[in-house]
């Protein structure tokens, strides 16, 4: 099936959202990675901001720049792809089992769920559309895009993809060492002419697009959220061609692509 | 929706191993609670734990995936004939055709936490034989199980809270009929561990005594482990059982807590009904997610009874199995298996008075019936939401 792209997100080290990100993306702007300024997702109530982790904000606020407006959000199902969840709160909780009488936070707790930035993102939106939030470890962003297109194939007029994945904390990083943060959100349509469309097909004897640019690679090999740039390349470039994103070892996905 | 027939099916938990210990277990009203005694946890709590999990390590090529989470889940694809049922669909639809869909909410991270108890302080570096990958990441499951059945199409872990292994069902049937694979094994696992005793802890759900879902004096949840996988392929059109509808939803409210007018569990109930082209009256056994909580029983009774009005069976199996959180989905799918197989309405173990100002019609006995339609509830922390829809199917 072919499917439309009608909104995107972006936060990464040198890339603070889709314009940014498009011009860089398009070789208009040189990509120099910088630090991550504070994302504040601004339609979390205070409640939820106050406790939300780098991981559901950045996760949000992607979805948020995806979607625009809470309104256009309400009723869309969404589908969260993370490789790991949120190391910093597991690093914090299992440092709090060693304490005597192991006080855990009760918001800690909830925020170790694999699905907090999705239900922090229903408590934004303040809607009963559905979540899923999944892993496929590397291959997250192939998984996460499956996912939702399998969701538009079943009838969804639309459907929100966030991928997201943060480095973990020194005890942990060692055995899973992403060497930067990304998050990417990707607004999708079943009607292709909505936007910029895309068509895929699983298969075993393609090799992954690699980024030109040495830094932009890095990023890419770094963060299983980053296998995504070369589509999002495809996507700044607006024009009609095939990119080969990673999917499960020997298998890639490959997407045909065309501007709107 | 087209059924997806539940061609195989098997279970491991505190009750025993196989369908036949669990159909028996039902039957005899059994609770497999027992005092919790895992690890050092000092909790005045009962727990559903499976016995002889710590004599059979996973050794020889998968040993990387050594854990106690993935150890369950091992014990479960060896039960009931189920690993040889994936040999022959192999043969039928191709290993690559094959999609696996596994829930779990904790994954392996007991693997973890005694990993930071063998280092002692809170810096330095973790002991040499400590994983991550295989073992407590998210994916983890989902990978053990491929690997292990030796099976190579899409596969993806889901991995929220108590509905992820309910929620697999779904995304199964999302993808066969995507055309990503012809069949699926899904299910979940979920094994004991320090986080989820002490989280529930903190957040005053664990109840001190074995839990007593919709009782009058209910006081919490005890947490269950298990593991639980199903086959499923496109009805062939040659009768058995299978889903025939689920519905997905979020509540939007609070990470911790339930909607407290269940819109977003209703929700869910009705999608699954719609999808399933069915009526409320023609659901003959509602499996309540019915944790043993005060606020999830209140919730989802007000939800139950607005569709399904006071006289529908319903029941609660978790003073049963504990609640076995990424499990329970596959758990009590299994037992609306079990239901209509064998003709009979589960009981609510460890329920002694039902608490008056609750007024969904809730089975306390197991009791002799011919169900052919059963819906499953699975709400989870977070707010996710999702209701199988199975039955007999036709010749």
């Amino acid at each position: 099936m072919r499917l439309g792209v009608t909104g995107i997100g972006v936060i990464a080290p040198g890339l603070a959202g889709w314009p940014e990100a498009r011009d860089i993306l398009r070789g208009a702007a040189g990509y120099a990675p910088a630090p991550l300024p504070k994302i504040v997702p601004a339609w979390l109530p205070a409640r939820e901001r106050r406790r939300a982790t780098r991981s559901i904000s950045m996760a949000l606020g992607v979805a948020e720049e995806a979607m625009a407006t809470p309104e256009r959000a309400r009723g869309v199902p969404a589908v969260f792809a993370c490789s790991g969840g949120d190391t910093d709160v597991i690093d914090t909780l299992c440092c709090t089992l060693l304490a005597p009488e192991r006080p855990v936070s009760p918001a800690q707790f909830h925020n170790s769920v694999h699905n907090a930035p999705a239900g922090y993102w229903s408590i934004a939106i303040g809607d009963l559309a559905p979540t899923v939030s999944l892993s496929a470890y590397d291959a997250s962003f192939a998984a996460g895009l499956l996912e939702a297109s399998g969701m538009l194939a079943d009838g969804g007029k639309e459907a929100l993809l966030v991928a997201y994945d943060v480095p973990a904390p020194p005890a942990i990083w060692p055995f899973r060492p992403l060497n930067a943060p990304f998050a990417v959100g990707l607004a999708l349509a079943a009607d292709p002419a909505a936007g910029a469309s895309l068509a895929f097909r699983l298969a075993r004897d393609r090799a992954e697009d690699t980024m030109d640019d040495p830094e932009l690679e890095r990023l890419r090999t770094g963060n299983p959220a980053a296998r995504a740039l070369p589509l999002l390349q495809a996507l700044a470039l607006e024009r009609p061609g095939e990119v080969v994103l990673p999917y499960l070892p020997g298998q890639a996905l490959c997407l045909e692509h065309a501007p709107a | 929706m087209e059924p997806l027939l539940f061609s195989h099916v098997t279970l491991v938990s505190c009750l025993g191993r196989g369908l036949g210990v669990h159909r028996d277990a039902l039957l005899a009203d059994k609770s497999g609670l027992s005092p919790c005694d895992f690890e050092d946890a000092r909790l005045s709590t009962w727990i559903g734990r499976v016995a002889g999990v710590e004599d059979e390590p996973i050794t020889g090529p998968f040993a990387a995936f050594d854990c106690r989470n993935n150890r369950l889940a091992r014990l479960a694809l060896e039960c009931d004939g189920f690993a040889e049922a994936i040999a022959r669909a192999k043969e039928r639809y191709g290993s690559d055709r094959i999609g696996v869909f596994v829930g779990s909410s904790t994954s392996g991270i007991e693997h973890t936490e005694r990993a930071y108890k063998a280092r002692g302080g809170d810096t330095g570096p973790l002991p040499g034989w400590f994983v991550y990958r295989t073992t407590h990441n998210a994916f983890a499951p989902a990978d053990f199980v491929r690997a292990w059945l030796g099976l190579d199409g899409v596969t993806t872990a889901i991995a929220t809270a108590c509905s992820s292994s309910a929620k697999v069902f779904a995304a199964a049937h999302r993808a066969i009929g995507f055309g990503l694979c012809d069949a699926a094994v899904v299910g979940g696992v979920d094994s004991l561990c320090l986080l989820t005793l002490y989280g529930f802890n903190a957040l005053e759900l664990l109840a001190p005594e074995p839990c007593r879902p919709w009782d009058v004096r209910r006081a919490g949840i005890s947490i269950g482990e298990a593991a639980g996988f199903a086959l499923l392929e496109r009805d062939r059109g040659a009768g058995g059982i299978g889903l025939i509808g689920f519905g997905e939803s979020s509540d939007g409210y609070h990470m911790s807590a339930p909607h407290p007018d269940g819109a977003g569990a209703g929700l869910a109930m009705r999608a699954a009904l719609d999808r399933g082209g069915l009526d409320p009256a023609q659901v003959d056994y509602v499996n309540l997610h019915g944790t043993g909580t005060r606020a999830n029983d209140r919730v989802e009774d007000r939800a139950v009874v607005e569709i399904f009005g006071t006289d529908r069976a319903c029941s609660s199996t978790k003073g049963a199995f504990g609640h076995t959180l990424g499990a329970a989905g596959i758990v009590e799918a299994v037992v609306g298996h079990l239901a209509i197989a064998w003709g009979f309405l589960p009981g609510t173990a460890n329920a002694t008075t039902l608490d008056p100002e609750l007024r969904a019609r809730v089975i306390e006995r197991a009791t002799p019936a011919a169900p052919a339609v059963v819906l499953s509830n699975s709400f989870g922390f977070g707010g996710s939401n999702c209701s199988l829809l199975l039955a007999r199917l036709e010749r």
